[in-house]
């Protein structure tokens, strides 16, 4: 009784207020993040920790293959970017093949994007404006990184709309695209002994890598 | 050293008589590929020689070093700035060059950038792009490695006006400045290595496929 004969008196209040219009705009925001504020919040996020953590500094694999899985590759959508660097014979692969080409590429990924972050060396991000329609349901959102002595790097990260968010499908270093790089090696090796072989192909390479990286 | 390009411009018509390749960006593919496994042998060399620099010097020494050539290509990236119709970012480099050898005792320090005037990074191989000439068959040669025909022309025309090539008077001074440029050079690249070799099947295609798309974005300035 008390609470709804505060909220009657205190709403003539809230209705002066032109802003509470942007405050409600705020909070359908929040709901769903913004794909330039996702990629803003995340690098932001991790390269706080990489910043304090000593360890992942020195190269610590298991830390950083952790933090990258924990913060970074949640809001990566593995099979988008497996189907497009496995290119047209994506469609032949059945369900059960999709799902294990997937997960490989994903470790593949995974240590890759390791790799990457160990160089960085307090580099600032710079975020560009982003251009976008509200109905568009794809998106780059255009970074640099910022090293004094060297032109700035760009980092792109094309993002797609889905239910629970914005989920990245490419991301492009200097104008060259990461799921882009896989795609000869990969229907060279699906012509030569198909998708059973590709997928022999991505569990050696992780084998391999883990073997070197411990 | 043009008695090297010669040998160069011979190999490169000899292989021209025997197109190799299966991939449609690469024609010459049998001379590429034994032209990188040439440079690879070279690399078991170069390669110690920049880790060895990497690791015994401290890292504001390398910053500095590498500030330095830094420096004296600014001069070069100007010029290719203007020719390309930039005239903004020609001004900058022009301003950097100005600032960071005075004020940054000879281009040892980048107070440019910290100034705002952003390094840049221009060739005459990227300028001729900018003016329309294509890009040409992709070869991978002994020593300076990938390079569209285009781009090996450009280089040719970068290589022909490198400043500190044409120091004449003081052939030790010279022959240590292009000895530490290569070396600082190769060591900058000692981190996106491992990287590029976690990422790529064959090393041959990944850098093939990294080269023919960073150009092509390099040109429109999207790099």
């Amino acid at each position: 009784m008390m609470k709804s004969l505060c909220l009657e008196l205190l709403l003539p209040f809230f209705m002066l207020f032109p802003s509470v219009p942007a405050f409600a705009d705020d909070l359908l925001v929040f709901a769903e993040e913004a794909p330039d504020a996702l990629v803003k919040r995340v690098t932001d996020e991790v390269l706080e920790i990489v910043r304090q953590d000593k360890d992942i500094q020195s190269g610590n694999t298991k830390k950083i293959l952790e933090l990258v899985e924990a913060k970074v590759f949640p809001h990566f959508d593995f099979a988008h970017m497996t189907a497009l660097a496995v290119g047209r014979d994506w469609s032949r692969a059945t369900p059960d093949q999709k799902k294990r080409l997937a997960d490989e590429f994903h470790i593949l990924l995974v240590r890759t994007y390791s790799n990457a972050l160990t160089a960085y060396r307090d580099q600032s991000i710079r975020y560009r404006a982003l251009k976008r329609a509200p109905e568009d349901t794809e998106v780059l959102v255009r970074t640099e990184i910022l090293q004094p002595g060297s032109k700035p790097i760009t980092l792109n990260y094309s993002l797609e709309k889905h239910d629970d968010g914005w989920k990245v499908f490419d991301v492009a270093v200097a104008g060259v695209s990461l799921v882009g790089n896989y795609r000869d090696a990969f229907s060279t090796e699906v012509r030569a002994n198909g998708i059973d072989g590709l997928l022999k192909m991505l569990v050696d390479k992780n084998k391999q890598l883990e073997a070197s990286q411990k | 050293m043009k008695r090297f390009f010669c040998v160069i411009c011979v190999l490169a018509a000899l292989s021209g008589c025997a197109a190799t390749g299966t991939h449609p960006d690469d024609p010459y593919e049998g001379f590429n590929r034994a032209m990188f496994s040439f440079n690879e042998g070279l690399d078991t060399v170069v390669k110690p020689v920049a880790e060895g620099y990497e690791t015994l010097t401290p890292l504001p020494i390398r910053v500095v070093i590498g500030n330095f050539f830094g420096n004296i290509g600014d001069v070069w990236i100007s010029v290719n700035n203007f020719l390309q119709g930039k005239v903004e970012a020609g001004f900058s480099d022009i301003g950097r060059v100005l600032v960071n050898s005075t004020f940054g005792f000879c281009g040892i320090f980048d107070f440019a950038s910290e100034m705002g005037l952003e390094k840049h990074s221009e060739d005459f191989g990227q300028t001729l792009g900018v003016w329309g000439v294509e890009s040409g068959p992709y070869f991978f040669w002994p020593i300076i490695g990938p390079r569209t025909a285009r781009d090996t022309f450009g280089w040719g025309v970068d290589f022909a006006v490198d400043p500190v090539r044409r120091i004449r008077h003081d052939n030790a001074t010279r022959n240590t400045l292009i000895g530490v440029r290569t070396i600082e050079g190769r060591a900058r690249l000692l981190q996106a290595e491992k990287v590029l070799d976690s990422a790529s099947f064959d090393k041959y295609n990944t850098i093939r496929n990294m080269y023919l798309n960073g150009r092509a974005a390099a040109i429109k300035d999207e790099d």
